[in-house]
């Protein structure tokens, strides 16, 4: 990370919430990250965390109602999109923001050619006429590496798989050369070596274009392969930030490190058995005044059904920037760990 | 495709073949007989003449054979000659009312367009306004617009059509004499005002009608809507910067409207069915008319042509409404 360069995306204090009957949901609360260029961002955290409606929150692409984006500021090269009129904000989307999303067999439009859906967005703010988007469209498709891309060009998505759909995907939300690339679970939904396909895919186009990722999983071994820098979240906060390599090496709180011990190791020692994660993840009812994993934390104390702690630097460097963490209780220091 | 549709088309003939027999026998075992119109003072020796004259003491069986040689075959060849002055036909006997005398398919042709002006007219502006309706209510789903829209919906849907035609003859004929409750069918419309006054008179019924009929193609909209609306491509193409007009009419309209397309489709003919009463409410002297007055003086051939076209249509528009699923739905194929 280039210290002191601007970063693309510039997150703060990001707060959303869903009104519902049972009163407000705070699925987003006061989340902040930066995203430089180049960067792979991974976001990790089990299911209802907020990974996706912080995502869509920044691209107001959240239903309104019962979603409302209550505060913060997203600042991509700068300017604050959070507040753009929505023809202005459209002009974001798809073009500076690229989005894939987790379920390829419903992402796609079934009555439309994929090389339709794809010319879409280049004739919108490109500007294309039909036959320049339709060369644009086949080297997109040529590029996530769909063979014989000009034939397949008015296929429609049924008469693809589900791994090429999410090619597709991915080529549609890379059409206009965005800035961020955000990829919300994109290989979830797919089997395992499909799953690897897709990964080697982005890491390649990541070398080629050379644009910024945001990539979720739930997943913290697809984190370790292509991530520069890792951000935990739980319970709609970020509940650790680091540097991949930092964050494995020296987890800080007790949620990651929970989550680092579920993954089966391959090389080393093997676990005596996988760890689950005890308890059910928050609904995040009412104001959050406490730390939303203290039901499930074994070092749990006063402090943590008092405050909710706010993010604090480990290694000396600025939150955001280096490594930080949300938790009252003060891991003991690396050495112990290693061994524990 | 082509293939399908003559398989569609083969099918079809048995089909129709087992409707024609029901039809033809119900109508036939149901009570009351053509004599019973001929006044008592003929003398027995000349009933007997009328009776054969009209084949009714003939078998069953030959009665059937004969209806179905008459509507196949010699009513298609009259047809072809009045079109083209040909004379194929060479006098062959025709499918004859027994009432009126006049050819079955004649009278029907004089009752046809009645029907079709009010009835079309009242479909084609249902299908009109009930599928803006349907999107505008699905795309602000609990909007005012949407609950009085769902509420009028479930009015037309509910209340038949003669308490609608017979509420709106009580305030805008009898009250306000905006419009008149008598439709009359020899005006021909050849200037200004005597377009006016065709307008004026099919106003009420093709309210009623249309009322009823946007009433339930609104719903089947909206509810496609609502459907597509929820998918997870809507989001993608948010996701995309498209706006929301292309977002709503071109991505979430296409794929809703294949299931309403249908639905219109095969309500074409039951349209005719519901068209009966209003007929009656408003005077108009179309096909539904035509029935119940056949009906009333036993009028076989009329009552069992009239049935059998109907259900010809129904079979018809069923293959329709499949063509055209397939043509909108890329997913669809045929072999
Ligand atoms: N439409 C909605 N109405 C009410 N609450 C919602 C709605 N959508 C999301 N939420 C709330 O927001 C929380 C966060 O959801 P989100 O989809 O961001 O989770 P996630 O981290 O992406 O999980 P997953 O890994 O399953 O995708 C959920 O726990 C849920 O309570
Ligand atoms: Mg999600």
């Amino acid at each position: 990370m280039p210290d002191g360069a601007q970063p693309v995306l510039d997150v703060r204090g990001l707060k959303t919430v869903f009104r519902t009957r049972a009163g407000e949901i705070h699925a987003v609360n006061d989340v902040s990250f930066a995203l430089q260029s180049g960067e792979l961002l991974g976001v990790v955290g089990e299911s209802g965390s907020g990974k996706s409606v912080t995502m869509m929150s920044l691209l107001g692409l959240l239903p309104m109602p019962p979603a409302e984006v209550r505060a913060g500021k997203v600042l991509l090269n700068g300017q604050d999109i959070l507040h753009l009129p929505p023809d202005q904000l459209r002009r974001v989307r798809g073009a500076k923001v690229g989005f894939v999303f987790q379920d390829p067999m419903t992402s796609l439009n079934p009555v439309f050619s994929v090389g339709m859906q794809i010319m879409e967005p280049l004739k919108k703010h490109l500007g294309m006429g039909r036959a320049q988007a339709e060369s644009r469209a086949v080297e997109l498709l040529e590029l996530v590496g769909i063979p014989d891309a000009r034939a397949r060009l008015y296929s429609f998505p049924h008469q693809f798989s589900g791994g090429m759909r999410q090619r597709v995907m991915i080529a549609i939300a890379l059409a206009c050369n965005p800035d961020v690339l955000i990829a919300d679970e994109p290989t979830t939904a797919l089997d395992v070596t499909i799953q690897a396909q897709i990964l080697e895919l982005v890491k390649e186009l990541r070398q080629k274009l050379g644009m910024a990722i945001i990539w979720i999983t739930h997943d913290l071994g697809v984190i370790a392969g292509i991530a520069d820098r890792v951000m935990v979240m739980y319970g709609g906060q970020v509940v650790e930030q680091a540097p991949v390599k930092e964050l494995f090496a020296n987890p800080q709180h007790p949620y990651t490190r929970a989550l680092l011990l579920t993954i089966p190791k391959i090389t080393g020692e093997r676990e005596a058995r996988l760890k689950v994660i005890e308890g059910q993840p928050p609904i995040m009812l009412g104001a959050p005044n406490a730390c939303p994993f203290r039901a499930r934390c074994e070092y749990r104390h006063a402090a943590c059904d008092a405050t909710n702690p706010p993010r604090r630097a480990v290694d000396g460097q600025p939150v955001g920037l280096g490594h930080d963490v949300a938790c009252h209780w003060h891991a003991p220091a690396r050495t112990e760990v290693a061994h524990a | 495709m082509l293939n399908y549709v003559l398989r569609r088309l083969l099918i079809a003939i048995p089909t129709l073949i087992l409707i024609s027999l029901v039809i033809f026998f119900l109508v036939d075992l149901a009570p009351g007989s053509p004599a019973s119109e001929i006044p008592l003072t003929v003398p027995p020796d000349v009933r007997e003449k009328i009776m054969e004259s009209l084949g009714v003491n003939q078998p069953v069986w030959v009665r059937y054979g004969l209806w179905m040689k008459q509507f196949f075959y010699v009513e298609p060849l009259y047809g072809i000659d009045a079109m083209f002055g040909t004379d194929l036909a060479q006098g062959a006997p025709r499918l004859i009312s027994y009432s009126s005398r006049v050819p079955v398919f004649q009278y029907i042709g004089e009752r046809l367009p009645q029907t079709l002006t009010v009835i079309g007219t009242a479909y084609v502006l249902a299908v009109l306004i009930a599928i803006p309706i349907g999107i505008y209510s699905a795309y602000r789903q609990y909007s005012w617009f949407d609950q009085i829209g769902t509420f009028v919906a479930m009015i037309g849907f509910s209340v038949p059509t003669f308490f609608t035609g017979l509420l709106l003859i009580i305030v805008f004929t009898v009250n306000l004499h905006w419009f008149p409750s008598i439709y009359n069918t020899s005006l021909s419309v050849t200037d200004w005002a005597s377009f006016k006054t065709q307008v004026q008179q099919m106003t009420l019924p093709v309210i009623t009608l249309a009322l009823f009929n946007a009433a339930e193609i609104s719903r089947y909209t909206r509810s496609s809507m609502l459907e597509n609306l929820a998918q997870d491509y809507v989001r993608t193409a948010r996701a995309k910067g498209m706006g929301e007009r292309t977002v709503v009419l071109k991505h979430v309209l296409r794929n809703s409207l294949i299931p309403v397309v249908t639905v219109i489709a095969l309500g074409i003919p039951t349209v005719f069915g519901g068209a009966i009463i209003t007929e009656q409410v408003f005077k108009i002297n179309g096909i539904g008319a035509a029935l119940i007055g056949a009906i009333q003086v036993n009028d076989l051939p009329v009552v069992q042509t009239i049935a059998f076209l109907t259900a010809i249509l129904i079979v018809l528009f069923n293959l329709v409404a499949d063509i055209l699923y397939g043509l909108l739905d890329p997913r669809i194929r045929y072999d």
